[in-house]
């Protein structure tokens, strides 16, 4: 497959935005859908609406074989060993705090801690600092270097036998830097700690093999990567899930309900309270099938020569301070977050606005990171596998155009 | 005041007639960037929390004096195009009595579409700024 016959799939890449086409680069905050999703979601509202698990009539069957067949392609896209260590969210922020709460109340205890990374999503922040407020834990955090590397050398000074959770993003949202996630899983595995992965930017662009990594959780958002928003996913490791008490509570996560004591489904319904995103969740599996598709060599290696093309001319232009400068050229993806010198990142953003070029400006949910390096924001342009060179010429045109009206 | 003031609307309809010269949004942008860079300097000292406007991505503070009767505004911005919108409501407000901000209803700016085509959160900032406008006023009554 090439470029070309990529953009195809997707109806929302054709769209014009003041007479001009659009140039979609705000792929990490959600990025567009192919028409092999629309169907589905389509297909599962016109002719497969009902209630999952419940009923015995036909078309709730169709339905709970859709929504059940997804877990499969889940599971079997993350590498996960069993289809009951899948549940599904209504996305990566609802995951990470699903795992806050119940392995909070499984595992933690006063003076026990949790470290984050400084370059974290407020999604992987503020559920742990809830759940150090509720539980009496401390929260630690590991830090980034100038360009924007996570400090692994600390990790192990962080570490302490009282550490019951490390949470990092396997890759940044705001530094589009990899996340050396396998190290940090040796490191903090050897010295008894449980590793989160948040893979909301991960999944789409390295994909996640939860058994190479050797995580114990893996949370993403099926919006990120191509299929409906609403949905998500939470990969837990079967012992501990079974550990961890249910998060909500409510229809299907019950075995028996009576007012003497109730007991609880088990996994992976127990985590699954209340009605299900029905329409929405069976499109991760036409979604995990564009992503599975896109590891198609012609694809990645014109997706790196994009990237390399994009990070070479924002390095050698000296208006402009990149955020997550890469030490190779297998640790940075298409994503830049920076900032112009002498201009504001809202004033840029207006303006490639208006010249059809979107992306993103402000402190893209990591205040703690922007304090890090001292901005009030940034900009950020990031590319998805159907962005072409000729877009990416587009934007440092525009880019400099901008630049030229501001300073 | 002198016979030859121009009045509120007077000076709204200026600066509608001012915008209805340019056909692209980019030149709109280009005008108001000249405006915000001739902005009158804003104190320093008075960039303080209880100035601070809120719903803006960039950072605003306004301020306001009441002198012989009449409103005088002043504010900055770290964002250039928010400083040219400043410029604009300062031109229209200061200067004027809180009874003719008061019975204004700023519907001037939807004429020149700053507020449909701001981004949302601009548009709120816009919004924030207009209604500490009005509320001195209202206040000074």
């Amino acid at each position: 497959m090439n470029v070309e016959e990529l953009r195809k799939l997707f109806p929302a890449l054709s769209e014009t935005v003041y007479g001009k086409p659009l140039v979609y680069l705000d792929n990490a905050a959600t990025i567009q859908r192919p028409a092999s999703v629309i169907e589905k979601w389509v297909d599962m509202t016109e002719r497969h609406n009902a209630n999952l698990h419940r009923a015995v009539h036909k078309i709730a069957a169709d339905a709970t074989e859709e929504y059940e067949s997804t877990r499969d392609a889940v599971r079997a896209f993350l590498n996960a060993e069993s289809r009951e260590e899948i549940v599904f969210t209504s996305g990566a922020t609802a995951s990470i705090n699903l795992v806050a709460f119940c392995f909070g109340e499984a595992f933690v205890k006063p003076g026990d801690e949790i470290i984050v990374t400084e370059a974290e999503h407020h999604s992987n922040i503020v559920p742990w600092q809830m759940m150090c407020s509720r539980k009496g834990a401390v929260l630690k955090v590991l830090p980034v270097d100038d360009e924007g590397h996570l400090r692994i050398d600390l990790l192990d000074s962080l570490l302490t036998d009282r550490t019951r959770l490390m949470c990092v993003a396997q890759i940044s949202n705001v530094l589009g830097i990899i996340n050396p996630v396998k190290e940090i899983v040796n490191i903090c595995h050897s010295k008894g700690c449980a590793v989160l992965v948040d893979g909301a930017q991960g999944v789409v662009h390295t994909g996640a093999d939860v058994a190479d990594l050797g995580c114990d959780f893996y949370a993403f958002s099926g919006h990120k990567v191509y299929a409906a928003p609403g949905t998500g996913v939470l990969y837990g490791r079967k012992e501990l899930l079974d550990a961890m008490p249910p998060y909500m509570g409510g229809g299907e996560m019950i075995a028996s309900v009576s007012f003497s004591g109730t007991t609880y489904a088990p996994l992976p319904g127990k985590f699954e309270a209340g009605t299900q995103n029905i329409a929405g969740t069976p499109t991760l599996k036409p979604a995990l099938e564009l992503a599975e598709a896109l590891k198609d060599k012609e694809l990645t290696e014109y997706i790196d020569r994009v990237r390399d093309f994009v990070l070479n001319a924002l390095l050698a232009d000296d208006r402009i301070k990149l955020y997550g400068v890469p030490r190779g050229t297998s640790d940075k993806i298409a994503l830049f977050s920076f900032a112009v010198k002498g201009a504001h990142h809202e004033d840029m953003a207006l303006l490639l606005d208006k010249m059809g070029i979107a992306v993103r400006s402000g402190q893209m949910c990591a205040e703690p990171l922007m304090d890090r390096f001292g901005v009030t924001g940034m900009l950020r342009a990031s590319f998805a596998p159907y962005n072409t060179m000729e877009e990416a010429e587009r934007f440092l045109q525009s880019l400099d155009r901008a630049i030229t009206m501001l300073v | 005041m002198t016979m030859m003031e121009r009045t509120l609307k007077e000076v709204q309809e200026e600066i509608v007639d001012d915008f209805s010269m340019y056909d692209e949004w980019l030149d709109k942008y280009e005008y108001l960037i000249e405006l915000g860079k001739n902005l009158a300097s804003y104190p320093e000292e008075k960039k303080t929390d209880d100035r601070l406007i809120k719903g803006c991505q960039s950072r605003v503070w306004l301020d306001w004096s009441m002198e012989e009767g009449r409103l005088y505004f002043s504010a900055d911005s770290d964002a250039i195009i928010t400083k040219g919108i400043i410029s604009l409501l300062i031109s229209v407000y200061s200067g004027r009595t809180p009874e003719e901000i008061a019975a204004d209803d700023f519907s001037f700016l939807g004429r020149i579409g700053l507020k449909e085509n701001l981004s949302p959160t601009r548009a709120n900032g816009l919004v924030s700024m207009i209604q500490t406008i009005h509320t001195a006023a209202e206040s000074n009554l």
